[in-house]
Order: structure tokens, then C-alpha cells, then sequence
């Protein structure tokens, strides 16, 4: 394979997963929540695309895709959610959102 | 040479695909965030050129820095920009708790990858021309992986139809068929 060995790629999708995870633990605003999600999807998209390589499979390709479908509904739902908190006035913020603490 | 020109493509990618996605976390605006999340899509679209996935990569960028992204753009315009500075008012407990978790996570995911597949890393099978092209990933699909096509399919109904539920509820707080009491419709307010 020309260019960089398939370790590169998962050293790349480590970094993009625990960067989203900052993101996911350390933001407040859940529209910011949502796209470090996404950047945490990435992060494991890049690795099955680098596995899929590895081992000249198409299934980790599939899967990716999948992944993607998954994502695109969880975006839909989610900022379905944003704006029905938005509409009720609400704070967007997801450390005052606790009503639902036991 | 053509290896060069391949490395130097993908330390540009994966390096502008890293600062997008430190930007995303760290702007206080959620519609800059937003915008660097496109970059970051962008440059993993190319990452995955050179993993030869061209498939992925087109459907990347049409499903991912197309359609969410600007569905994304509309409901950070509608909602107005609130900024929340991630750093603001110092560093508490739990921003140092959370920059802990992530740094967990990266080391543990790196050494779990090296300890037991370090090795066998370095040797990536043969492929042939049509490896990752739309012929080759559609036949894949729609024959092995035929029943999770159609679940997916069914996992996008039924988040648009909940979306749509969603939207009809906030709409207003006299839902049809809901019993509206005092103080039904707003959430309490946290004491």
C-alpha cells in the first residue's frame, strides 16, 4: 500500500474518538453535545474503513455505511429534541436538563 | 514519488481532520462548531480515498457534509447563537474529570490496539482496482448484507417519524387527547 501502514489510520480515529468524547463530556450546549457525537461516529467509521483495508474486506465499507445511516437518524431525532426544549423555553443546557433525576 | 505525494496527502488530511475536530470541541459558538465539523468531514472524506473506499467517502460528503450538516446550519440559525465558552469561569472538577475520561479513553484504546494486533498491522492484503467502488460495495449490500439494508431503512422511518411526532408535541401544549392540568406543558423550572 503506497502511503502510510493502516496504524497511522487508527492512530488518527483514536484521536478524532477521544477528541468527541472530550467534547461529549465537556460541552454544555446540546447542539455542541451532538457534534462531538458525530465526531466520535467518525473516529469509529475511519477504523472499520482501515480495517476494511486490512483485510481487503468490503464488509467494514457496509458497516461504515451503516454507521452512517445511524448517525443521520440520531441527528434527526436529536435536534428534534433541541427544538422541542427550545420551544418550551427551556435553557439549552444540558446540565440544568436534570428533571428527569430520580 | 507517487509515495510521497501519498504521505504528504494524508499528513495534510489527517492533521487538518484533527485541528477541525479540536476546533468543533472548543468554539464557544455552536454555529463555528458547526462549520468546522464540515472540514472535519471533508478531510476524513479524503482519508478515505486513500484507504481506497471510494464509496464511503462520495457518500461521506453527500450524506454527511450535505444533507446533516445543513440541517444542522438551520436549527443552530433558528435557534440564535448562545454562546457557551467551554472554558468559562475556570476550570472546575468536572472539566478536569472530563479531560481525564477522554485521555483514558485514548490510551486505552492505543494500547489495547498495540498490544494485541501490533504486529499484523503492517500487512494489508492485495486488493484489485475495484475494491471500494460503488459496483463492488452495491453487490456486497444488496446480496450478504441484504437483511441490514433494510433495516437501516427501517431505522430512518422510524427516526423521521418520531421526529415528526416530536415537532407535533412542541408545537403547542394543548396536545390532542392529553388532559392539560396546571402546570402540564411546562417543565418546572430548576430550583
Amino acid at each position: 500500500m503506497r502511503g502510510p501502514d493502516v496504524p497511522w489510520y487508527l492512530a488518527v480515529a483514536a484521536f478524532l474518538f477521544a477528541t468527541g468524547a472530550l467534547g461529549v463530556l465537556l460541552r454544555r450546549s446540546p447542539l455542541i453535545v451532538l457534534l462531538s457525537l458525530e465526531i466520535m461516529l467518525n473516529g469509529a467509521n475511519l477504523a472499520l474503513i482501515a480495517f476494511s483495508r486490512l483485510h481487503g474486506e468490503s464488509s467494514g465499507q457496509i458497516f461504515a455505511l451503516a454507521v452512517m445511516a445511524v448517525a443521520a437518524s440520531e441527528v434527526v431525532v436529536g435536534l428534534g429534541l433541541i427544538v422541542a426544549i427550545a420551544r418550551k423555553r427551556l435553557d439549552l443546557d444540558v446540565d440544568k436538563l436534570s428533571i428527569l433525576r430520580g | 514519488m507517487a509515495n510521497v505525494l501519498v504521505w504528504a496527502v494524508w499528513v495534510v488530511a489527517a492533521f487538518s481532520c484533527l485541528a477541525s475536530g479540536i476546533a468543533v470541541v472548543s468554539f464557544a459558538n455552536p454555529f463555528f462548531s458547526a462549520l468546522a465539523l464540515i472540514g472535519n468531514l471533508a478531510s476524513l472524506a479524503v482519508l478515505y480515498l486513500l484507504l481506497s473506499a471510494e464509496f464511503v467517502a462520495a457518500g461521506q460528503v453527500l450524506v454527511y457534509a450535505g444533507a446533516v450538516m445543513v440541517m444542522f446550519l438551520f436549527v443552530t440559525a433558528y435557534l440564535g447563537g448562545r454562546a457557551d465558552a467551554p472554558w468559562a469561569g475556570g476550570p472546575t472538577w468536572q472539566q478536569f474529570g472530563a479531560v481525564l475520561a477522554a485521555g483514558a479513553i485514548l490510551v486505552e484504546v492505543i494500547v489495547v490496539i498495540g498490544l494485541k494486533a501490533g504486529g499484523r498491522l503492517s500487512h494489508e492484503a492485495k486488493i484489485d482496482a475495484g475494491f471500494g467502488s460503488p459496483h463492488r460495495i452495491g453487490r456486497v449490500f444488496l446480496t450478504d448484507h441484504l437483511l441490514a439494508f433494510e433495516i437501516t431503512s427501517v431505522v430512518l422511518l422510524v427516526a423521521a417519524v418520531g421526529a415528526v411526532i416530536l415537532g407535533a408535541h412542541s408545537r403547542g401544549d394543548r396536545v390532542p387527547g392529553h388532559v392539560s392540568g396546571p402546570g402540564r406543558g411546562t417543565w418546572p423550572e430548576e430550583t
